[in-house]
């Protein structure tokens, strides 16, 4: 379970970072998507990884740590908010700028840079 | 009831807030009193803190009763109070020049002031490395709606770099936090200090020194440190000017951490793991500090100017933190209160100015005479040798407490550096000053007058430096008496903690706002 679980995790930064480079916002928009998965995940797994862990007092088995589900919750929130935002942003400077280069340049200019 | 004033720096902005949004289509008056009224309480609050700060205890604010380690707390020592106050002054300058129209270029403009300035405190005041990120993204959500108030194609141009780097900057943070909580099983800063001071074994000490690395990048981003300083000049520079002036605090938030986890968490009794950041800090300072010399002189434009001399105080406050002994710490937190203020002023300064050229705007180029050159020119004169660390004014003085503070081999680095940057800066100045106040070219000068509002934020800002040199005694005794209580962190540690023996004892006697000594 740790090999899957650590594998899926670093494709996931892998692709995110990848993707997160890129030149053209919808790219970048989704690499960091992809990035805030992985960190969910990352943080998930860090009070250790137990299965058939209890997850209320009062049981004899071993007791899940409540706190790393408290965060990623916390950090859910605070990442789909953040997507949310900057898709609405990321379409806002399409059309400001009139092109999706995260630099703003016009088309002509990106297409001799690429 | 004193002890519940620890939590007014934050529902103080929070309830403003939230009148403020609700009642968002109010009439301008309403929602400028309320945003000027809150952030003036602000101010007294700030004031107050910083007066029980001064007796040297450290206050914790226990949310829920929730006693610490498990808790969340707030933890008020004499920098928290003395950031706290410097935020409240800083915002009353800013939100005393939006209120002159600015603020109705777009909606939303007082209530999200205010919900900055919340996240500002708040990462200030909190005690707990997860509600640290909680409160930067708090600020940072806040900043890019204001950044990019009332539009145009260089605010999104700016904006849409600012919060694609602050996006991957806390994904980083949470990266390194997870690997912190792996290793140390808690996120509370004064439990953290406390398991890395009981020793670690080989493989946890790998985990918490690459955690402690991490955050250090995050950090190093939020305050601009090179190489991850990019995003900066042009964000400052595309900013409204309230909005630029009030991130004259952003940076200082960064530095603020690398201060208090490296100097708490990461401080001597931490064994092979003591002193993990200051070699970083301290050449990366230096390159800043070279880096933004170079960059002000390239700058043709008054608010890209400012940004760089921001990058200047963020090299110079990085060396003194990675100098890190006593003298160092009190020279940075005198220079702090100093750049932050002034640098303020001078974004409002610079688009008051702007505002006044028409066409030519901020821009070094020739253009219709000023309405005000009188005022104006002696603001900005003043200002800039401020700024720059030219005597008679603060900036000098905080220049000088660096300086003499460095070490025989130190120094060898430091004194070169330092002052070309600041040679550099009076080369920019007097070059931007001279083409915008005496190369003045034909026709009438034309533009809005600065009425009292504009006026009293720009220059109460900018006076800030004045009254900084004539108390420079007082001022530089606080920073001394902070800087000896960040260089004790076993005091920190047994005001939260208390003595492990006599942990049930201090958890009667201190209720909802414990305080311990």
């Amino acid at each position: 379970m740790e090999l899957i679980y650590s594998i899926c995790t670093g494709v996931l930064t892998t692709s995110g970072i990848f993707l997160a480079l890129r030149g053209r916002t919808f790219p970048v928009v989704v690499g960091l998507t992809l990035l805030t998965y992985a960190v969910n995940l990352f943080l998930f797994s860090m009070g250790g990884l137990h299965t058939a862990a209890s997850t209320v007092i009062g049981s004899d088995m071993p007791m899940a740590d409540p706190l790393p589900q408290a965060l990623v919750l916390t950090a859910i929130v605070i990442g789909f908010a953040m997507t949310a935002f900057v898709v609405i942003l990321a379409m806002r400077a399409r059309g400001d700028l009139g092109s999706d280069h995260v630099d703003g340049q016009r088309r002509e200019e990106s297409r001799e840079a690429s | 009831m004193s002890q519940h004033l620890l939590i007014a720096p934050l529902v103080l902005p929070l309830c403003a807030a939230v009148l403020l949004l609700w009642r968002r289509g109010g009439a301008p008056i309403i929602k400028r009193s309320l945003g000027i009224g809150a952030t003036l309480a602000l101010v007294v609050i700030g004031i107050a803190l910083v007066h029980m700060a001064g007796d040297g205890v450290i206050r914790y604010y226990a949310l829920g009763d929730w006693q610490p380690p498990f808790g969340i707390v707030l933890v008020l020592d004499r920098l928290s109070a003395m950031m706290v106050l410097l935020t409240a002054v800083l915002a009353l300058g800013a939100i005393l020049y939006a209120s002159a129209g600015q603020d109705e270029d777009g909606t939303n403009f007082q209530g999200l002031f205010q919900l900055q300035l919340l996240g500002i405190n708040g990462a200030f005041l909190t005690g707990d490395l997860f509600n640290l990120f909680v409160f930067f993204e708090v600020l940072l959500i806040a900043s890019y709606a204001l950044l990019m108030h009332g539009g145009g194609r260089s605010r999104t141009g700016a904006g849409m770099h600012y919060v694609a780097l602050n996006l991957a900057g806390s994904s980083l943070f949470l990266f390194a936090l997870g690997i912190l909580y792996g290793a140390l099983g808690t996120l509370n800063m004064a439990d953290m200090a406390r398991q890395i001071g009981a020793g670690l074994d080989a493989h946890q000490r790998g985990l918490v020194h690459a955690g402690g690395l991490l955050l250090l990048s995050v950090f190093a981003h939020k305050s601009a440190m090179l190489p991850l300083h990019f995003w900066l000049p042009r964000a400052y520079a595309a900013a409204p000017a309230p909005v630029a002036a009030l991130f004259a605090i952003m940076t200082k938030i960064g530095l603020y951490a690398i201060l208090r986890v490296y100097s708490l968490i990461f401080a001597d009794h931490a064994g092979p793991l003591a002193g993990l950041a200051q070699p970083w800090l301290w050449w990366c300072g230096l390159a800043t500090l070279a880096v933004a010399g170079v960059g002000v002189l390239s700058a043709r434009d008054l608010r890209l100017q400012t940004s760089y001399l921001i990058l200047i105080s963020v090299g110079t406050l990085l060396c003194a933190f990675g100098m890190g002994h006593i003298e160092s710490i009190t020279a940075a937190l005198y220079y702090i209160v100093h750049t932050t203020l002034v640098t303020g002023g001078l974004f409002l300064l610079a688009d008051m100015i702007a505002s006044q050229r028409g066409r030519a705007g901020a821009r070094a180029v020739r253009s219709r005479p000023l309405v005000q050159p009188g005022r104006l020119g002696a603001l900005y004169f003043i200002g800039m040798i401020a700024v720059i660390g030219l005597p008679p004014l603060s900036g000098a003085i905080g220049k000088a407490l660096v300086l003499s503070s460095a070490g025989e081999e130190q120094a060898l680095w430091l004194w070169p550096i330092l002052l070309l940057a600041g040679l550099c800066g009076i080369i920019s100045a007097s070059r931007a000053g001279s083409t915008i106040f005496w190369r003045a070219g034909e026709g009438d000068p034309e533009g809005p007058r600065m009425g009292w509002r504009r006026g009293l934020g720009i220059t109460g800002l900018i006076a800030a430096s004045p009254v900084l040199t004539v108390l420079a005694g007082p001022m530089s005794d606080y920073a001394a008496a902070t800087a000896h209580q960040l260089s004790d962190p076993d005091h920190y540690l047994q005001a939260i903690l208390g003595n492990p023996t006599t942990a049930s004892e201090a958890a009667d006697v201190s209720h909802a706002g414990g305080e311990s000594s």
